[in-house]
């Protein structure tokens, strides 16, 4: 068939594919507890939308079109392997394939937030939860996920794999954890969807769509729980965290595409009501009673953004929520920015003697922010070499070419300034 | 869907054990198959005799081999199972949390593979 006529077909498909993906996926597995099949199923209705699309238009309802397509897949594929189990996910596909004929316009439930419960579920490797999130709800194929992960595409596949098994075979639910549980079993799933939104957030430049709609998707994701679950402090303190970043996203970049660090970042580019719907949030979670790490984590957001009305950063604020995240997490960021906020308020010598505290912690020897947080705080105690040579550990770290750039510029500012002091000296 | 719910306990520990707290131990199972009972979701469980009442068989290229003992020499034995019908694990993990093997040893719980 000729190209032309093909296209908008592809195109439908492709948008019903970003938009609709993860809800189809989810509407399946948690009739049959087969996510595989359901996957498997849902590609092969893609695939007959392309070769059908185009000959006879696309249909009034694509989801529902492509719903009802991989339906079959599934009941003809259960059909072949005639097992008990299948059984019965079969019968309830026949059944709600019925309900379904007799409304012809009903609105497919969205069980997305039950199928991340799934993936998140204790029986699941806490590894392998936040890529089982990105492939099922969000469609991201092993191969992109793995290079997400730090991961070879082989070895993601069959983790992969080998999880969807376990929530087929083990009888993995999907429906809200009893209340006793459910506090603990959304963790699971708010650092999931945290995992989801900073692998979006790690292209600040914005110029890889897919990295960018990540973001968009665990903010999305976020708002989603908050919906279905607004009493619980946790999820909206992550919602909130996700908001304040996304809010400062125009300004981590000059017009010239170079690193601007949060420091130095004109307020004026921040996103207002981002910032103000994240803070209402915030407020909301305190009132619940239950503090945790995402709330802290958006309240240090919210007292860095603070700048916009009072034009400091509250150090003092920031000190104190960061020994609190510390008490409950250890996490090397935690204390580096823990560091970091003690060189505000008492001095950067102060703020080294709480780096060097860390020193041994063997993960940080490839880390990059604890170099450059080290090659700062060197600065600023007039320490020039062991600054430069701290810069040079923190450039050599640095994948981002923008972070890259700016950290030589500070190293060559550094190398100015030690000239000067020679010739002036 | 139905689970085996496997109870390791260290068995050395569990004879050792004096007759009265033998005895509370003993009650608590009973009371908890009752409670399984109830519920209407017990389809059948047993102790097992401690393991060395096991005998191991294999046939190796055709000679029946015949041994005293159990499978494998492990830290924690099998002690017993319940064969339970629940809608899913979440269930099946709650019954294993309430059983007195849960917190004197390990639970295991497997789904049954219907053939």
């Amino acid at each position: 068939m000729p190209p032309e006529n093909d296209q908008p077909a592809r195109q439908a498909a492709a948008a019903v594919a970003r938009r609709s993906y993860g809800k189809l996926v989810a509407f399946l597995a948690a009739r049959t507890r087969d996510v595989a099949g359901a996957e498997d199923a849902l590609s092969d209705a893609f695939a007959a939308a392309l070769a059908d699309w185009p000959s006879s238009g696309i249909p009034s309802s694509p989801e529902a079109w492509l719903l009802a397509v991989a339906r079959r897949k599934m009941i003809d594929a259960s059909r072949r392997r005639r097992s008990h189990e299948d059984a019965a996910g079969y019968l309830r596909l026949l059944q709600e394939e019925l309900e379904a004929a007799a409304a012809s316009e009903t609105q497919i439930p969205d069980d997305r937030l039950l199928l991340m419960f799934a993936c998140a579920h204790p029986a699941i490797d806490p590894g392998i939860r936040a890529p089982m999130i990105l492939q099922t709800v969000l469609g991201f194929d092993a191969a992109t996920i793995a290079s997400a992960f730090l991961v070879s595409p082989a070895t993601m596949g069959q983790r992969l794999v080998r999880a969807k098994k376990k929530i087929n075979q083990a009888g993995i639910p999907f429906r809200l954890p009893e209340r006793a549980d459910l506090r603990e079993r959304l963790a699971a799933v708010l650092g999931a969807i945290y995992a989801v939104f900073s692998e979006g957030w790690s292209d600040p430049a914005g110029t890889e769509t897919r990295r960018r709609n990540l973001a968009e998707e665990g903010i999305w994701l976020g708002r989603l729980v908050v919906a279905l679950l607004p009493q619980e402090p946790e999820g909206l303190g992550l919602l909130a965290l996700m908001l304040h970043a996304e809010a400062r996203r125009g300004a981590r970049r000059n017009p010239q595409g170079e690193y601007v660090p949060l420091a130095d970042q004109d307020p004026q580019l921040w996103n207002t009501p981002l910032i103000e719907e994240a803070e209402a949030l915030l407020l909301r979670a305190s009132r619940m009673g239950a503090v945790g790490r995402y709330q802290l984590e958006a309240a240090v957001q919210s007292a860095h953004v603070v700048r916009r009305l009072t034009g400091k950063s509250d150090w003092a604020a920031i000190e104190r929520l960061y020994d609190a995240l510390a008490a409950i997490i250890d996490s090397p960021v935690v204390a580096i920015n823990r560091a970091i906020a003690i060189a505000e308020t008492r001095g950067p010598a102060a703020g080294l003697l709480a780096l060097d505290a860390l020193a041994g912690d063997a993960r940080l020897a490839e880390y990059q922010p604890y170099w450059a947080a080290r090659a700062g705080l060197l600065a600023r105690t007039g320490a020039q070499a062991a600054a430069d040579q701290a810069y040079e550990r923190a450039i050599g770290l640095e994948a981002d070419p923008a972070v890259r750039r700016f950290l030589q510029q500070r190293r060559a500012q550094l190398n100015d300034r030690s000239d000067a002091t020679q010739f002036s000296a | 869907m139905k689970y085996m719910l496997l109870i390791y306990q260290n068995e050395a520990g569990m004879l050792a054990t004096s007759k009265e707290q033998a005895g509370q131990i003993l009650a608590a199972y009973g009371a908890y198959t009752e409670a399984m009972k109830k519920a209407g979701v017990h389809v059948n469980s047993n102790r097992l005799r401690p393991t060395a009442s096991g005998t191991t068989v294999r046939v190796a290229n055709g000679k029946t081999e015949v041994l005293d003992g159990p499978y494998a020499e492990t830290k924690e034995q099998l002690g017993g199972y319940y064969m339970i019908d629940v809608p899913d694990l979440d269930a099946a993990l709650s019954w294993a949390a309430r059983c007195p093997g849960a917190s004197h040893g390990t639970m295991e719980v497997r789904p049954i593979w219907e053939m």
